[in-house]
């Protein structure tokens, strides 16, 4: 018997383990090996240099402002979609009339549910190549065409969208025309997420707090809102993968893939043109790296902030 | 757009599946307030669909004019003549159906093997207690926190010494994108399934055994077929992520000695969209675009109620 299990569980276990060793893992060993050499990606000359390159990593102005700009992302992306979305859900769920079996959902909440959802099951290239075209600078492109049409933009000086360095806030305008995409296209999944966990609540807490004389809002943001939060901080995490993945975007939709004049620069295109373009492997191994461990560090971070006792009900 | 929020509101009134009396009896007590709520709710809502439909929509009819009429009418919704030609001309000179063809090569075998080697995997973690579980099971986790990027170089080099002794299995190839995928796909969906195989009672597997059957046969015949809504929610995940992956194909599936290509459709439409600036032939663009969305959005359609649980049970794991 016990002889048996061990043959089954090998058996079961070699090939994906086989794979997943030599496609997945290996490569990583390898990237971090040579984050700890010169070595330039096609040469066979490669010298080890220690942690140099992490020491160069620490001055480098481009990766200080790639690391901001993921700091933004980060901030941004999960902030403005859990917000988006929980306000969508609150309205298809709390936004339709009031009688006595409650407060009902909007009329037409399932077409809503539907389309909104449309984005996330388009890839992020598709998204992205779709979004170029809205956002071409010129009278061709959808707003800016929109815009001259209606005399709210001169057509000698249309919008730029990505291809606008000019600070926003702080930020470079092209980082938000971004985060509006990755916002456009998330905020339907995340109603739907938060839409399927408000449902879950039993209708009777719902029916103490109206007979405790609590208005829909109340109810809303007293009742509903405290018992999302165990969705409401997954989706956080997730969120926050998503926008150190902003890459698809950078790269098919500004100038130079990082550009213009890299004032959309994040970690990852940094480390594609630092590898590819300017030959410089190991380099770039090295803010692959630290971009892994700084991954780790924030999913343990937040793991840790938002695990909290649960309500079960 | 306020006419069409006032017709849905006037649709609700007029709904008959509630006995018209009672709520007109009800009406005042909802309020003032509450109407204007409810109004708002319907705007804002309208004003998104709007915007998620519109460029969508936008991008699917600009796929049917004129390359003249893209850039004289470009706002319009309506083509002044259904171009069909430009759908040709993506298909055969744009590659998109070659594109189309390698997808669905590579799906049919990657999405297939990594449900079925990512449940044995998931199904040995979950359920049998041997030295070493925790280590392969954190090192499979492991994987989802990774950037891709990193591993870039590394996996290039392994799969073209690879394709040195196995030809099949070098750059370019359907079936080394096929085990790539397999390998890159396995950490969420072992994740996901181990937590499957957890909720699984211990009892029915028990009885299969007392049976006589093998553990290897409990498993095809009993624990698999119980574990089948799971196997839909991320087999769904999987033929979404993988349709949609761009980023390993763009690396591995490199001409390194003159042959072709072997794009698949987001890497091929990259190509296309990034070297637009050169050809510029706009409507073949939004053609494309349009043949790469209407299946993935027919297929969800379809299935949404499946695509929805499934790929938020994803996320509420």
């Amino acid at each position: 018997m016990r002889h048996g299990v061990a043959r089954f569980v090998t058996g079961f276990l070699a090939l994906p383990v086989a794979l997943y060793l030599f496609y997945v893992v290996w490569p990583f060993v390898q990237a971090a090996g040579y984050s700890l050499t010169d070595w330039g990606g096609y040469s066979d000359s490669q010298h080890f240099v220690g942690l140099d390159n992490y020491v160069r990593l620490l001055s480098d102005e481009l990766i200080r402002k790639a690391f901001w700009h993921n700091v933004f992302f980060l901030v941004t992306v999960p902030l403005f979609t859990i917000a988006l979305a929980l306000f969508l859900a609150f309205l298809l769920n709390v936004g339709g009339r009031e009688d006595r079996a409650g407060i009902r959902g909007v009329f037409g909440s399932g077409f809503y549910k539907i389309v909104f959802f449309f984005p996330q099951v388009l890839s992020l290239v598709l998204i992205a190549v779709m979004w170029q075209q809205i956002y071409r600078t010129d009278g061709q492109g959808l707003i800016n065409g929109l815009l001259i049409k209606i005399g709210l933009v001169d057509a000698d000086n249309p919008i730029a969208f990505t291809a606008d360095p000019e600070p926003f806030l702080g930020v470079p305008a092209v980082l938000w025309w971004l985060l509006f995409i990755a916002v456009w296209s998330g905020a339907g999944f995340y109603m739907v997420l938060f839409s399927a966990a408000m449902q879950s609540i039993p209708k009777e807490i719902y029916e103490a707090a109206i007979l405790d004389g609590a208005g829909r809002f109340h109810t809303f943001f007293r009742v509903t809102l405290p018992l999302l939060r165990d969705t409401v901080s997954v989706a956080w995490v997730y969120l926050g993968f998503i926008a150190l993945d902003m890459y698809a975007l950078v790269f098919v939709m500004t100038p130079s893939q990082g550009g213009p004049n890299h004032a959309s620069e994040i970690f990852a295109s940094v480390l594609n043109f630092t590898a590819f373009q300017k030959g410089q492997y190991g380099y770039a191994c090295a803010m692959g790296v630290a971009l892994a461990i700084f991954t780790i560090l924030l999913a343990a971070v937040q793991l840790r902030i938002t695990r909290r006792e649960r309500i079960e009900f | 757009m306020s006419t069409a929020t006032h017709g849905l509101g006037q649709a609700d009134q007029a709904s008959p599946s509630r006995p018209a009396p009672v709520r007109r009896a009800r009406a005042p007590r909802a309020g003032v307030g509450a109407r204007i709520f409810n109004g708002f709710s319907h705007l804002f809502l309208v004003v998104w669909a709007l915007m998620v439909i519109y460029p969508l929509l936008w991008v699917v009819m600009s796929a049917f004019k004129g390359d003249s009429e893209v850039i004289r009418e470009p706002l319009s919704l309506i083509p002044s003549k259904l171009h069909w030609d430009n759908f040709s001309r993506a298909w055969l000179g744009g590659h998109l159906g070659s594109f189309f063809l390698n997808t669905v090569l590579v799906l049919a075998g990657s999405v297939t093997l990594t449900m079925l080697l990512g449940s044995m995997a998931a199904y040995a973690l979950a359920r049998y207690e041997f030295r070493g579980n925790r280590l392969i099971y954190y090192m499979f986790l492991s994987g989802l926190t990774l950037p891709v990027y990193l591993a870039a170089v590394p996996l290039f080099k392994g799969v073209y010494n690879m394709g040195v002794t196995f030809p099949l299995l070098g750059p370019n190839k359907h079936l080394m994108l096929i085990v790539v995928y397999i390998a890159w796909s396995l950490s969420f969906t072992i994740f996901f399934m181990h937590s499957f195989f957890r909720t699984l009672p211990d009892s029915i597997a028990e009885a299969a055994m007392v049976d006589g059957a093998s553990h290897t046969r409990t498993f095809f015949s009993v624990m698999l077929p119980m574990a089948k809504p799971g196997l839909i929610s991320i087999g769904i995940f999987n033929v979404l992520g993988q349709w949609n992956q761009w980023y390993l194909p763009t690396l591995l599936m490199q001409s390194l000695s003159g042959e072709p290509k072997h794009q698949v459709i987001s890497q091929g439409l990259i190509e296309l969209s990034v070297n637009q600036g050169y050809r510029s032939d706009w409507s073949g663009l939004f053609a494309g675009v349009t043949m790469a969305t209407l299946p993935v959005l027919i297929v969800y359609i379809v299935f949404q109620r499946q695509v929805q649980s499934g790929l938020t049970a994803g996320v509420g794991k």
